[in-house]
């Protein structure tokens, strides 16, 4: 394509409907949410912006900090259990014969397909007291039980189902779920392009298939590995539905004191601060993510 | 040549390889490769060259036949388990590991100790010369440099047979002449067995003890260059190795083939009735003002066009019966004569350097 310079007319005409768009309806609001976020609350719906830094030093009181804790330990173990279940996948896709890749590919994106409020209930119905989970438990405890008392020993007694909703094990589980795709699609980019000369350079040198996957497979894929690190770890740290909907009262995430900032707390200005904390710390990320990259492109060149 | 050559290292018998939907990539392969000896296999692109070559690496399992290397059978052998190593023709160095760290790998991955690490890496790297490169990343690396780190990477492991995928094919002509020359050096001080796949005839003629020219995943003959060059057995090699003229001719039976295009000639030996080939070298086809004396096999001709390159030139010759021949001219002196374009020659070889070839 021709630099945009030589086609000025052309080029303004066609970047400035998306411009004035994201002007008008991202930068705006964004700037206004900004504004608010140092001003304060005056009668029942005004807001006062006063430069004050208020909102900012509260969201520093232990009680916000350890949401903020909180959030941050359940997007970071998220993370790592979508990595570890994302590497042997995304390694089985790769290695799957051709015509199977596809195939397996749309498996791992079928669920965005499905709103996700619809996929989080579903959760809900197989992990409630009285869920599927649970009844396939229990239908095993029944038979070993059954088992037990028919070789005349003592059996389990009653079935009791545990607890699997409504706690930290419950949002954890729904975020992996929900954010596993954006772990496989960027660790398989990643593997595909490996060249293939390397493992079995790795292999015919003496290494073993587990030395050869930590010594050349992940090494090789971590460009991968760091962009599925922080598409994953960005939007879980902001989530907000899976924790409302499959956490207890204890298992709330920042977004989830955001939301109420902005609507049942009627605290639009702290809500903006919150919100904005948390925008700053998923920019420390990519830039993290930057800085890491810039390293191994100059290692590479 | 070297000497201890009584000694089959490598020992495959009918190899077979076939990817479902390509033809059979590997085709009842027999082969025996003695110790130390550096052997090439030659053969046009998608022969099965690099798939062979794989399969002696343990990188492709073969369907059928078996494979012995040091005289042990390497069926359900892993890579990581067969006394070979391998230099891949993208070289395969790990971009992520200096020089240094390369060539370690593959003692660090089997608990060689450091000190006896470092000794080895050391001498691999002398070997190679890649001295004060060491700490280099491979990014850093001229091709030529890349090539040796392959090549130091799997000399340091001591390989009973190292195998060599097309090394030198990334490399321009120069760099190439003189790598071919190392190699052939370091097979001999390292002692070695070398199988070098390429696809360039002159590298193997003049690099290898013996060659395999392979054809469409068979083997269509083991020789030494000189035997190869001069005593090609089939219509195949003796068109893929060097410059040839070539016919197509029935065989009587007694010693005489009528050939396509020139008419009948006596044949050296005997050939048994039936379609064959026949060759000659232009180098053997010498030009004549007079139709020559008895012994040679000789056709009248018109020269066609003459193409000179410096120390010799090629004559291109049509007979009378409409048949194209081709003779090289040594040019060994300044004011060489050569016929003109045109002129009526007479073409000719000795009857003994006639090849019959199996069609
Ligand atoms: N993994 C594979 N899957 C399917 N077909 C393959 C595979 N590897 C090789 N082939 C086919 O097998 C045949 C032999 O391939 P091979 O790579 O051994 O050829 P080669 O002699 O090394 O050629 P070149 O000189 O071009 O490297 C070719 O027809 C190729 O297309
Ligand atoms: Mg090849």
């Amino acid at each position: 394509m021709d630099n945009w310079r030589k086609n000025p007319r052309v080029f303004w005409i066609l970047s400035a409907p998306p411009a004035l768009w994201l002007l008008g309806f991202f930068l705006l609001p964004l700037a206004l949410i900004w504004a608010y976020s140092f001003g304060h609350k005056e009668g029942i719906i005004g807001i006062a912006i006063s430069w004050t830094p208020d909102n900012y030093l509260r969201a520093l009181d232990p009680l916000y900090l350890q949401i903020f804790l909180k959030s941050f330990w359940f997007a970071g173990m998220t993370t790592a259990v979508c990595l570890i279940v994302a590497l042997p996948v995304s390694l089985a896709i790769t290695f799957a014969p051709a015509r199977w890749k596809a195939l397996l590919l749309v498996l791992v994106i079928l669920p965005f397909w499905t709103n996700l409020l619809i996929r989080t209930y579903a959760l809900i119905a197989v992990l409630r007291t009285r869920g599927f989970l649970n009844a396939g438990l229990e239908s095993v405890w029944d038979s070993v039980d059954g088992v037990a008392r028919a070789v005349g020993l003592d059996g389990l007694g009653a079935f009791t189902p545990p607890q699997l909703l409504y706690n930290n094990f419950a949002v954890v589980f729904g975020l992996v779920y929900v954010h596993l795709p954006f772990m496989v699609l960027p660790l398989y980019a990643a593997l595909d392009r490996m060249d293939r000369s390397h493992l079995e350079a790795s292999l015919d040198l003496g290494a073993g298939q587990f030395r050869t996957f930590f010594s050349i497979t992940v090494p090789l894929a971590m460009p991968g590995i760091l962009s599925g690190v922080v598409i994953t770890f960005i939007p879980a740290l902001g989530s907000f539905l899976t924790p409302d909907l499959l956490g207890g009262t204890e298992s709330q995430m920042i977004a989830n004191v955001i939301e109420r900032q902005f609507k049942s707390a009627n605290d639009w200005p702290f809500g903006s601060a919150l919100s904005f904390i948390l925008m700053y710390i998923t920019f420390f990320a990519l830039a993290l993510r930057a800085f890491f990259s810039r390293g191994r492109s100059a290692m590479d060149t | 040549m070297n000497n201890a050559m009584n000694n089959a290292i490598v020992q495959v018998r009918g190899a077979v390889k076939t990817f479902a939907g390509v033809a059979t990539a590997v085709d009842h392969v027999s082969l025996d490769i003695f110790e130390g000896e550096f052997f090439a296999l030659l053969g046009p692109s998608g022969c099965g060259k690099t798939t062979f070559m794989r399969m002696l690496a343990g990188l492709e399992i073969p369907d059928r036949g078996e494979i012995l290397i040091d005289g042990r059978d390497m069926t359900g052998v892993p890579p990581n388990r067969r006394p070979v190593n391998m230099v891949f023709q993208s070289y395969a160095v790990f971009p992520h590991m200096s020089v240094l760290a390369n060539i370690a790998y593959g003692l660090k991955v089997t608990g060689v100790g450091a000190a006896d690490i470092r000794r080895r890496v050391d001498e691999a790297l002398q070997l190679v010369q890649l001295g004060g490169l060491e700490q280099r990343m491979p990014a850093q690396l001229s091709g030529g440099q890349l090539q040796r780190v392959a090549l130091a990477r799997a000399l340091v492991k001591r390989p009973r047979v190292l195998l060599l995928d097309e090394p030198l094919s990334a490399l321009d002509a120069k760099l190439r002449e003189a790598m071919q020359l190392e190699l052939v050096k370091l097979q001999h001080a390292v002692g070695i067995t070398f199988i070098i796949v390429t696809h360039d005839q002159q590298e193997a003629l003049s690099m290898a003890d013996r060659i395999a020219v392979m054809e469409k995943g068979k083997v269509r003959q083991v020789a030494p260059p000189a035997e190869l060059y001069e005593y090609p057995r089939s219509y195949f090699v003796a068109d893929f190795i060097g410059k040839m003229n070539l016919f197509h001719g029935r065989a009587s039976g007694d010693g005489a083939v009528a050939v396509e295009q020139l008419g009948e000639i006596k044949i050296p030996g005997n050939s048994s009735a039936g379609r064959v080939g026949i060759a000659v070298r232009p180098e053997k086809v010498k030009l004549f003002r007079d139709a020559p004396r008895p012994g040679f096999t000789a056709f009248k001709s018109t020269v066609d066009n003459i193409a000179y390159h410096g120390s010799e030139s090629y004559v291109f010759a049509t007979t009378e019966s409409g048949a194209a021949i081709a003779a090289t001219v040594q040019n060994e002196s300044r004011d060489s004569k050569l016929p003109a374009v045109g002129d009526s020659i007479w073409c000719g070889w000795r009857a003994e350097d006639t090849l019959v070839l199996e069609e």
